[in-house]
This record gives structure tokens, C-alpha cells and sequence, in this order.
């Protein structure tokens, strides 16, 4: 283990910057998970998924990736509507969300990645932009721009969300229907249909996420698969639902794994988040901002 | 029935399997049908804490891969007879899985089963990085040529693995028709209500975990030997976390009925699918059976076998009167 | 004058009018919220004690204080002379502390039976009192029938009337025999004969010499129950006596206009 002050501040930079994409990607979870109360484990299945077609389009049309995957947002919002539909009637409504919803999603993360796999085979795909490969040199720090790009892109959705949750109508009947469904009810105002649009938004933010994900490093179909505990570790360490605490708690882990990483090794990271959700879960459940 | 009759007739059934396989005198049977009963055994432990009380394990693969690293670990030591290997497989995923269940179990369900992955991915780093069992290399195990008086050895391990089978099965059945199975029925019913009719829901759902850890750590225990040739990303593969939830789930999870059918289907149907095509496209199947399952029949196939035949709703636990033994007195 | 029957005072408070529960400057917060503030309240065995308050006064959590749902962070709380801080919720029923809920929480995948079975294999059975596969299926049957539900002992909860619920979920209290049974808001939706029916049920048990809280907002159903009268607003006790003198307490009238 070589301790140098060069290599300690560029891992925490390195960390605070993938902490920023990490908090993009829980961004969804927060929603689903920490407003609805819906585990949707597949949700990392849907980043890959967004991530696959910021490829296509980037590899055939040479649009850029952030770009693209702008422009799907609508096409993930109504996938997510539609999977939300399905849930509401299969299982919230007979009340067997906890056994059966686990499954379902379990099922959907499942067939997500495998008809990635059958689709486009197991090789690692990236994206090209004028922004992957250079580097700004900072003194002795490094910083990849296609790192620092989706994390600054990043901070602005979740800027966005969060105004949209507190500013607007929609987005507090949103934070509401989670407290008071009956409330919601008395101001002629749908939960189901809040619900939907909730979790539409969720796996909306998957779109963008997934063009971030494919931007910093190359994606193979079971690359979501690391991601599932790290976007829950993140998403109960930050206090379920709260978007600023979800930032703060991303830029933590970041900042541990990329220690771990440059001063133990690679082979650790995995443990690292997941490490964090099983403390944090045996600990204090309520998070670092707990409600 | 009695559970001693039930026993015996298990074995008499599972004595006919074996002496069938015997006559077709071809090994593969015994290869396909050994991974058939591990299943047996996976789908039926995932179901005593996810189908009896409610509680999702994400991590099966967890608890199959430490009853594996295990037998690797002794079998370096000291090259023990394969029986006591199983049950130090069991003892070291029981343990392994009370501990967990310790840190996890006093928080809601889906905290529980996100724990469960957690576990696996933490587990799986460790041994990756524990080079006394060979980390990411992996670890060799000769299997023997032949042990008397079966001949090749998988017919040994095929015995054995039809034994843990019939094992779990009558431990399953024995649980359902005590007091333990109608507390992990209340529990998975309605914590609260559990809780305050007198119900002890910690100490019900910790020895759940614990059985059902055991029990998949035995299931992994002779594997090693069953594959020659042991890598980490083989035993803490997705498709047993993906199959010991589906099997349950489709085969229906209120009666140790249901993961035994699961497990027979699914199983025997993924045998053939390696064969005729990929295995990619035999986890697709499997994935679309079980979100198709959980949707349209949620109480799986007993379930619909159950609506066939009659036409109300079924008490799901209490069919059967609870056996007391011969002083009364009820376990 | 409440057209509800009076009934007539089956059982005083026994002879040496022991305390069975004491409650002693409870206090439970959630985060900055104070749900109870220093609570003290005593229970002779025997008694019928009415428990009322405006919503959101702090019953529900008083209750589940005293029931173990809920952890109290001041005071104690002490049934039969044993202190139960600490305990949890299982320990407290099989001492003898039994409740319903406001929303009816049947086991809902097991028959009527099956749900008396329950509480009975986990408490009395353990105890040793029931005996044998037999006796308990007797019992199961005895309890349903004290209730009037004998004859659907093999249906499941989902098929029963919401009046029937509530007697399920009573008979279940039942089943672990306690000495103290706090009946949650078990009126509440009910036609005027359905109340009537559970308040008979209730002085049948108290006739047993089951103490008992009752909980409720139907206030002829509470005047005619309660031997002594408990009014708590905002997490304190504001008033502790006999039913009449406690309603015409102006304090009581006030807040109960003013909410």
C-alpha cells in the first residue's frame, strides 16, 4: 500500500464525482423506494437498458449519448407507467406487494438482462463524445472529462427533481401520497394516478442514468448487477426519499470505494456498498437524514 | 398421515428413483438428476422462510456457495468422508444464517430481502479474495474414480443428494403440521397481530433463517465434488438465487408440495433446455414463467390444481390437525 | 337518557381491590413530537375502565406502550407486579395483557379456528393447561362459539361481515386468557344493535373477571360500560373518575368543543 497525498486527493475527487453519478442513479430508487415504498430491484436492469440505447443510436446516428437519452425520457417514463400499472393490479391492490412484488421484480431485472444478453451478446459496448478521453489537468489532479461531465449533468437533474418535487403541484401530491393517501383522495386528486406517474419518473431518471453509466465506462448487460446494492445502500443511508440526503450519501460512498479501491484494490470495491447497506440497515435504518 | 409413514414412504419412492436411473445404466441421468434434487433441496429451504413466513432471500447462492467453500476449506485440512462434509456445510450456512438474521430480521420485509443480497455480494467478495480456497482462481477438487459398491462416484452423490432431498421435504412437512408452522404462517399473515397473540415472531423468524441457511449450505456441500473444478462466479451463480425463488413460486409456496413440483418442472425443463439451446434463453424462460407466474397465479400451480378441483377459497395452513405424540403433548 | 341497557355491575373490583396494571409517568416521543407526556393511570383488577380522548390524544399510543408495539422512553409500566419495561409485545400477552385492533388484523390465510389455535398453542398450551390435539380443537370451537361463530369455525376471515371481524378478532383476544383485555375502538362502524352486541360480549368477559380498558368514541356505549372514566387530550391525563362527574367536568367539555 503506497500512501501518497497525490493519490489520496485524486481518489476523494474521483469519489465526489462518481458519488454525483451514483446519486443519479438512486435518484429513481429514491423515488420508487423511498416515496412509494415499491422495491424495484430491476431498476439498475433499466439503467443498462438506457445505456444500450444511448449505444444504438450513439454508434448509428452519432448523436450524442446525454443527448439521446434526453430524448428517450418520455419512451422510459411510459415504460415505467406501464410496469407501475401492472404492479398496482397485480399485487398493491390484493395486498401482496411484499412476496410477489419482491419477485416480479426480481423476475423483470432478471429478463431484463438476459434479453440484453441474447440481444447483444456479453461484449463490453461504450459510446463516443468529444468529452470521453481527454483530461483536465489541475496541478497533480486528474479529472477524466468523461467523468466530470455526467457527474455535473447529474447534479442538475437532481436540482431539477428536487424543484419539481417541492415547486410543484404534482411533485408534492408525489411526497404526499406517500404520507396520506386519503388526503390526496379528499382534494379529488387520484393516488393511483400520482403513484404511476411517480414511478414513470423514476424509471424515467433511468434513461438518463444509463447514458451517464455507459459515458464513464464501457457496459456489458450484468454490470446492473453491482449497482443493486449500491443504489439501496445509498438510498437507506440517505434517508429514503430525500433527494439532498441521497446526494450526500452517494458522494460518501463514492468517496470510500474509490479509497478502497486505489489503496486495496479493485477486488474489495463490491464489498464496499454493500458493506455500507448492511451496517447502515443494522445500525441506524433510518439513514444519515432520517425522517 | 403419520410423519414416520411419510418418511419411510419417501424412501421407498426414492430407492425406486435410484434403482430406475440404475437400470438405464447411463451416467448422465445421475448427473441431470442430481442437479434436479439440489433443487429439490434450494427450493424447498428458500420456501420455509419465503413461502411459510413471508421473508424473500435474495441470497441462496450465498448460502449454497458457503456449504461449497466449506467442503473446500476442510477438504484442504483433512479430507473428511462426504456425509460429515454435509453436515459441516449445514452447520457453517446455519450459523452464517442466524447471524444474518440477527442483523436484519427486526427490520420490515424488504429491508430483510435487500439485506439477503447484500450478504451474497459481501460473501462472495470475501471468498474471492480468500486465497486459501483458491479466491478467483478457483480451487480443484479430484473427485474420486469409483467408491464401492456404486461404481462411478456421481451415483454416490446422487444418493446423497436424494437423501438431503427427502430430508428437507420431511423437515418442511414436519414444520407445517406443528406449532412452528402455524407461527410462520401468522407471521407471514400479520407480524403485528402474531406478535401480540403470544406469538415469539423474532425467535420463529431466526430459527427459519437458520433451517433454511442449513439446509443450502447442505445442498452445496457435495458440490465441488459434483463439478471437479470450483469457481466463485459458478457458485454464487444467479441462477440458484433465480431459481430457488422460482421454483417455490410457481410450483406454490404454502406447502412443501409446491417447491418439490417446482423444482421437478423447472428443473427437469432446464436440463433439457442446456442441452437443446442456450442457457441465456433458459434463464429468459425461467424469468418469464416466474413474473407470468406471480401475476396470474399467485398461489402457483397447487393453487391452480387446488381451484380445479374445488371451487372456494382454501385455508392455505390447518388443513391438518396438529400431531400431538403419544402423551399429548403438541411440539 | 341513552337508550343503550345499562348493565347491571356484575363484578366489583375484588375484594383486597388489587392493582392489576400501573402505568407510571409514561412518555413516548416520535422525533420532536410528544405522543404521551408523563401518563399515570392505575387499573384495579376487575374493573371496567372507559378510555376516551379526542383523535390524535395519544390512546393509540398509549396502548401500544402498555401492549409492547411500542417501546416507551419514560416511566414504566407494571402488570401484576411485574415491570414490563423492555418486554416485547409476545411476553406481555402471555402475562396476561391481551388487545384488539382498531383496524381488525385476522390471520387472513387461516380459518376462524385455525386463528383461535394460534394464540392458544403460544400461550395457554405452553402453560401446560390444554392438553392434547383434542382438547385444543375443542377449545378452538368453544371460543368461536362464545362469539357466534361456531358454525363458520372453517371459513376464512375474508368472508366475514365487518361486525363478525370484530368479534373474530375479540375471541382471539380471548384464546390467550388474559387478565386484561384493552378492546381498541372494537365499536367503531357499527350499527346501533352491533355495538350492543360487542358491549354484551364484553360484560360477559368482565363477568368472567377479565379487567377491561375500553377504548372508543361511542360515547352511550362508554357511559354505559365504564366504571371509572379516563379523558386524555394532547398526551395528558386531563381527567380520572366517576363517568358522570368526568362529563360534566367544563375542562373535559372544553376540549372535546374546542377540538
Amino acid at each position: 500500500m503506497i500512501f501518497s497525498f497525490d493519490l489520496l486527493v485524486n481518489a476523494i475527487i474521483s469519489g465526489i464525482l462518481i458519488g454525483a453519478f451514483y446519486a443519479a442513479v438512486t435518484a429513481g430508487v429514491s423515488l420508487s423506494f423511498g416515496i412509494l415504498d415499491i422495491v424495484n430491484i430491476a431498476h439498475p436492469s433499466f439503467i443498462i437498458l438506457g445505456s444500450y440505447i444511448a449505444y444504438i443510436v450513439n454508434a448509428s446516428l452519432g448523436l450524442d449519448p446525454i443527448l439521446v437519452s434526453v430524448l428517450a425520457t418520455p419512451l422510459f417514463y411510459l415504460l415505467g407507467a406501464g410496469i407501475y400499472q401492472v404492479y398496482y393490479l397485480s399485487f398493491e391492490k390484493r395486498g401482496q406487494e411484499s412476496l410477489r412484488g419482491l419477485a416480479f421484480f426480481f423476475g423483470l431485472l432478471f429478463i431484463t438482462e438476459v434479453v440484453l444478453v441474447l440481444y447483444f451478446g456479453v461484449d463490453y459496448r461504450y459510446v463516443e463524445a468529444r468529452y470521453i478521453g481527454p483530461s483536465w489537468h489541475l496541478g497533480f489532479v486528474d479529472i477524466p472529462l468523461r467523468i466530470l461531465v455526467p457527474s455535473i449533468v447529474s447534479l442538475i437533474m437532481i436540482a431539477v427533481l428536487q424543484i419539481a418535487l417541492t415547486r410543484t403541484f404534482i411533485g408534492r401530491a408525489i411526497m404526499a401520497v406517500a404520507q396520506d393517501q386519503f388526503a390526496l383522495k379528499l382534494m379529488a386528486v387520484d393516488p393511483i394516478r400520482i403513484k404511476r406517474i411517480a414511478f414513470g419518473i423514476s424509471i424515467a431518471t433511468a434513461s438518463l442514468a444509463g447514458a451517464f453509466l455507459i459515458v464513464i465506462q464501457p457496459v456489458e448487460p450484468s454490470v446492473g448487477r453491482e449497482y443493486i446494492g449500491r443504489v439501496f445502500a445509498i438510498c437507506v443511508l440517505g434517508g429514503m426519499g430525500s433527494l439532498p440526503g441521497t446526494v450526500i450519501a452517494a458522494m460518501l460512498v463514492g468517496i470510500v470505494e474509490s479509497l478502497t479501491s486505489t489503496f486495496y484494490g479493485p477486488s474489495w470495491a463490491p464489498a464496499v456498498s454493500f458493506g455500507f447497506l448492511l451496517l447502515t440497515l443494522a445500525v441506524r435504518p433510518a439513514g444519515l437524514l432520517g425522517r | 398421515m403419520r410423519s414416520s409413514l411419510f418418511l419411510v414412504i419417501c424412501l421407498v419412492v426414492g430407492a425406486a428413483i435410484f434403482a430406475a436411473a440404475l437400470a438405464l445404466n447411463n451416467d448422465y441421468y445421475f448427473f441431470a438428476g442430481y442437479v434436479v434434487l439440489q433443487y429439490v433441496v434450494l427450493a424447498t429451504a428458500w420456501n420455509i422462510l419465503g413461502g411459510y413466513c413471508g421473508y424473500v432471500n435474495f441470497g441462496s447462492a450465498a448460502f449454497f456457495a458457503l456449504g461449497a467453500y466449506s467442503t473446500v476449506a476442510i477438504h484442504k485440512l483433512y479430507p473428511l468422508p462426504l456425509p460429515l462434509l454435509v453436515v459441516a456445510g449445514g452447520i457453517v450456512s446455519g450459523v452464517v444464517g442466524l447471524g444474518m438474521g440477527y442483523l436484519t430480521l427486526r427490520l420490515r420485509g424488504a429491508f430483510f430481502a435487500i439485506a439477503t443480497l447484500a450478504l451474497a455480494v459481501v460473501l462472495q467478495t470475501l471468498i474471492v479474495n480468500w486465497d486459501f480456497v483458491g479466491g478467483s482462481r478457483g480451487a480443484y477438487i479430484v473427485r474420486p474414480e469409483a467408491i464401492a459398491p456404486f461404481g462411478s462416484y456421481i451415483k454416490y452423490l446422487f444418493l446423497i443428494m436424494m437423501l438431503l432431498a427427502i430430508g428437507a421435504i420431511v423437515v418442511a412437512r414436519l414444520i407445517e403440521r406443528s406449532r412452528l408452522g402455524y407461527g410462520f404462517a401468522t407471521i407471514r399473515d400479520d407480524e403485528v397481530a402474531a406478535e401480540a397473540s403470544g406469538v415469539p415472531t423474532l425467535r420463529l423468524k431466526l430459527i427459519a433463517t437458520t433451517i433454511s441457511g442449513a439446509l443450502m449450505g447442505m445442498a452445496g456441500a457435495p458440490f465441488p465434488y459434483y463439478i471437479g473444478y470450483l469457481q466463485p462466479s459458478s457458485a454464487f451463480g444467479l441462477d440458484y438465487a433465480v431459481n430457488s425463488i422460482a421454483m417455490p413460486l410457481i410450483g406454490g409456496t404454502t406447502s412443501w408440495v409446491g417447491p418439490l413440483v417446482g423444482a421437478i418442472l423447472l428443473g427437469t425443463l432446464q436440463q433439457v433446455a442446456t442441452v437443446t439451446i442456450s442457457s441465456a434463453v433458459n434463464l429468459l424462460i425461467v424469468g418469464l414463467l416466474l413474473v407470468g407466474f406471480v401475476i396470474v397465479a399467485p398461489n402457483g400451480i397447487i393453487g391452480l390444481v387446488q381451484k380445479f378441483i374445488r371451487h372456494r377459497p382454501v385455508a392455505q395452513v390447518g388443513r391438518h390437525k396438529i400431531e400431538a405424540d403419544a402423551s399429548g403433548h403438541v411440539p | 337518557m341513552s337508550s343503550m341497557t345499562t348493565a347491571a355491575n356484575p363484578v366489583a373490583p375484588d375484594a383486597a381491590g388489587n392493582v392489576l396494571l400501573s402505568i407510571d409517568n409514561l412518555g413516548k416521543r416520535f422525533g420532536g413530537f410528544v405522543a404521551l407526556d408523563g401518563i399515570s393511570l392505575s387499573v384495579k383488577s376487575g374493573e371496567r375502565l372507559g378510555l376516551i380522548g379526542p383523535n390524535g390524544s395519544g390512546k393509540s399510543t398509549l396502548v401500544n406502550c402498555i401492549c409492547g408495539a411500542l417501546q416507551n422512553e419514560v416511566g414504566s409500566v407494571t402488570f401484576a407486579g411485574e415491570r414490563l419495561n423492555g418486554m416485547t409485545g409476545h411476553q406481555r400477552t402471555r402475562r396476561g395483557l391481551s388487545r384488539t385492533f382498531q383496524l381488525p388484523r385476522p390471520f387472513a390465510s387461516l380459518t376462524l379456528a385455525d386463528n383461535m389455535r394460534v394464540p392458544l398453542l403460544y400461550t395457554v398450551a405452553s402453560r401446560g393447561t390444554v392438553h392434547g390435539a383434542g382438547a385444543i380443537e375443542a377449545r378452538c370451537l368453544e371460543l368461536l362459539r362464545e362469539v357466534g361463530l361456531e358454525d363458520k369455525a372453517h371459513r376464512l376471515p375474508r368472508e366475514l361481515t365487518q361486525v363478525e371481524m370484530r368479534k373474530l378478532e375479540l375471541a382471539r383476544t380471548m384464546a390467550s386468557e388474559p387478565k386484561l383485555l384493552i378492546a381498541d375502538e372494537s365499536m367503531a362502524g357499527l350499527t346501533h344493535s352491533e355495538v350492543e352486541e360487542i358491549l354484551a360480549l364484553l360484560m360477559r368477559l368482565n363477568a368472567q373477571g377479565v379487567t377491561i380498558i375500553l377504548i372508543e368514541h361511542i360515547m352511550s356505549a362508554v357511559m354505559s360500560f365504564s366504571q371509572r372514566l379516563v379523558v386524555l387530550v394532547s398526551g395528558r391525563k386531563m381527567a380520572d373518575g366517576e363517568p358522570n362527574a368526568v362529563m360534566r367536568d367544563p375542562e373535559v367539555e372544553r376540549a372535546y368543543i374546542g377540538q
